[in-house]
């Protein structure tokens, strides 16, 4: 036998994060993420059209009421690129984390059969649900040609760091729903209207500024989404400041959601199989 | 050299509620806020378990139904972690609980292959090399772009196996996955098994079948209630695990009360000739009755008995849906299913019983070795048995004319 590696499952200690282990099983990542996207899209007739139209619905429907009959403000935008960007973003958000909160339940049978870090399931459907954002991305393109808006090069790198920090304000939610819907079977009663309320506290169809009260605003800032929003509609603005403080509170909060996220999950993760 | 795996005192809790169920939020807050703790029982699965591999050795777990075998290896798999001890393993493991975990009925048999090869822990590239062996061992390669849904339960079977035949771990756990399949694939995956068995890897197999035990491992553990009851070769630890079953069931007087904690199965009453007792005469009447109670009604509740004789082999297979269908007029959720076989077939032994219970379509709960049968020698009609080597069954009646 050549170079024996040996573990050791012990009862009295346990390593909270195995960062090489989940190095080992990158793999599995993408088999799952690569799965959930195969399944979602072999299930619906639309297909990929679901992804595109979905997106595209809301829009008019809000552009309709908000944007015309209620004359909301999307600075200096045309009020549908302006929801769109937001949209875009959002429903990312709200069907990682969805997916993501009834990853582990949905997986029970897989759970309860073979080891392998748990966080894969969580994290791969966040990712499978990264699939969608790239269809209505170029939805997003085709509008801002449609409505001629100007894009900054210079800010350009937005997009991206915008979706970085969409995916870190995902997983932390998403993993700490995971854990607690494993445990309490009851609570994904609560993450639909938990989704909702976050939805009207992100600045999709509405801009922050548009809110009299300041404290209110801070209240925004605290949502994690509310920075990938800003930094995403940035190079497509012209008359908007970045809010840093706002910035960076909603930042701050982004890692602080993972790390209580993260934490959780993992000091849960190895009775899962116990409770599921 | 240091062996393989070393299980050091092992033991494992399970807090069973004793509301039952799943926890909900709704209860946690309100007994967090008003009552404090919950009230709930301890129950040691596993006790105290120590034992080691030694390379290349492949070794049995035995033991009854909730003995401990199934959370052994799920301990040893890091599905849970154990409550109290240490293990050490020596070596790539992969666990084999099941075949054809992950496996999704949308998904193309193609598909399913990586998925479910990846979750045993297999690379990417190692399943592509291997994928045409995996196909060819299954048998199933016009159907490679077909979605699974449209497989038949024995083609997902075979799919499944194949993938699992393919791993190459040093340390591999094996959980009774050959209880399936026609027999002809059950030769095949037995061949593979001896097969991996001799090309040096080490191998824990738990079962029902002792005389796969027998065939397959060297040694066996022998679990009882959680802790070990002894170690030694395979047969004589098998030997020791039918005798035992053979005292310990004595006493029930053919009353085999489950408990109305777990699962639907309540209890089981056996009769001979109108009499309670777990000990028969061949060619009796023999009555089985199940008492069941489930959560919601079942429209049409099949009983599935299996007899197997004390090797394990099953022997006999009944269930009321092949007889006269249905046994209820309207949906129940409660009530007692009754078989009665008014001339036991069965030659003098000892045989053990598995109870299926379901609905038409699918098992609710699968019970095995739950009851056990001691079938004593007749008093037949002419005063002198058949020749027990030659006879398995035993035929009361048979009428013998004469022509010329």
């Amino acid at each position: 036998m050549n170079e024996v590696k040996e573990s050791v499952i012990d009862a009295d200690r346990r390593s909270l994060f195995d960062w090489l282990e989940l190095w080992r099983y990158r793999e599995l990542f993408y088999f799952f993420t690569w799965r959930d996207i195969k399944i979602k899209y072999k299930q619906t007739v639309l297909g990929f059209l679901w992804a595109i139209l979905q997106p595209l619905l809301l829009m008019t429907i809000f552009t309709l009421f908000f944007g015309r009959a209620l004359n909301i403000p999307s600075q200096s935008l045309p009020y549908p690129v302006f929801v769109f960007s937001g949209l875009l973003l959002w429903n990312c958000f709200s069907s990682g984390l969805t997916n993501a909160s009834n990853s582990m339940v949905n997986n029970a049978l897989i759970i309860k059969k073979i080891y392998f870090p748990r966080l894969v399931i969580p994290v791969s459907s966040i990712l499978a649900a990264l699939f969608d954002l790239t269809m209505s991305l170029l939805i997003f393109i085709a509008l801002l040609v449609i409505y001629r808006v100007d894009v900054s090069p210079a800010a350009i790198w937005c997009w991206p760091a915008a979706i970085v920090l969409l995916i870190i304000a995902t997983l932390g939610p998403g993993c700490l729903l995971a854990a607690l819907n494993v445990k309490y079977r009851d609570f994904r009663y609560v993450i639909p209207f938990l989704v909702q309320v976050i939805f009207f506290l992100t600045p999709v169809i509405y801009p922050v500024t548009f809110l009299k009260y300041q404290s209110l605003q801070y209240v925004l800032a605290a949502n994690p989404v509310y920075a990938a929003i800003e930094l995403f509609r940035l190079p497509i603005t012209t008359d908007h400041e970045l809010q840093m403080t706002w910035l960076t509170i909603s930042i701050v909060s982004g890692f602080v959601f993972l790390a209580i996220g993260l934490v959780y999950f993992k000091s849960t993760e190895e009775y899962f199989a116990d409770f599921a | 050299m240091k062996p393989v795996l070393e299980v050091q005192h092992v033991g494992k809790k399970f807090s069973i509620r004793r509301s039952g169920g799943y926890l909900s939020l709704r209860e946690r807050l309100s007994t967090g806020l008003f009552r404090g703790k919950e009230s709930h029982e301890d129950f040691w699965a596993l006790d105290d378990v120590s034992f080691n591999v030694a390379e290349g050795e492949s070794l049995g777990i035995i033991g009854r139904n909730g003995a401990g075998k199934s959370t052994l290896l799920k301990v040893l798999s890091k599905i849970t972690p154990p409550t109290k001890g240490k293990i050490i393993i020596r070596g790539r493991i992969a666990s084999l609980l099941e075949v054809g975990t992950g496996f999704h009925p949308e998904l193309t048999g193609r598909e399913n292959v990586f998925f479910n090869g990846s979750l045993l822990g297999m690379r990417r590239n190692e399943i592509q090399s291997k994928f045409d062996e995996i196909v060819d061992f299954s048998g199933v390669e016009k159907f490679l772009e077909t979605p699974l849904k449209h497989y038949s339960s024995g083609m997902q079977l075979r799919l499944a196996f194949s993938v699992a035949a393919f791993l190459e771990p040093e340390i591999l756990v094996i959980d009774e996955v050959l209880a399936v399949g026609d027999a002809a694939f059950q030769r095949k995956c037995m061949g593979k098994m001896e097969e991996v068995s001799k090309s040096g890897r080490t191998i824990l197999f738990v079962s029902h079948n002792m005389a796969a035990i027998r065939s397959l491992c060297t040694r066996a553990v022998y679990l009882q209630n959680g802790s070990v009851k002894l170690i030694g070769d395979a047969y004589s630890t098998t030997e020791a695990y039918f005798n035992e079953a053979e005292v310990s069931d004595d006493g029930t007087n053919g009353v085999y009360d489950f408990g109305n904690t777990k699962g639907l199965v309540r209890k089981a009453e056996v009769m001979c000739d109108e009499r309670l007792s777990s000990i028969l005469y061949m060619g009796c009447a023999l009555r089985i009755k199940v008492h069941f109670e489930h959560t919601s009604s079942i429209e049409y509740p099949v009983l599935g008995i299996i007899i197997k004789d004390r090797n394990g082999a099953p022997i006999l297979g009944i269930n009321n849906k092949h007889y006269h269908g249905s046994v209820v007029e309207k949906p129940v959720s409660k009530g007692a299913v009754e078989l009665l076989i008014p001339s036991l077939p069965l030659f003098s032994g000892i045989y053990h019983v598995d109870l299926h219970f379901g609905d038409r379509f699918q098992d609710l709960q699968v019970k095995r070795d739950c009851l056990t049968l001691h079938v004593e020698p007749a008093s037949f009609s002419s005063g002198e048995l058949p020749d027990p080597n030659l006879n398995r069954i035993f035929i009361k009646e048979a009428e013998w004319s004469f022509t010329n």
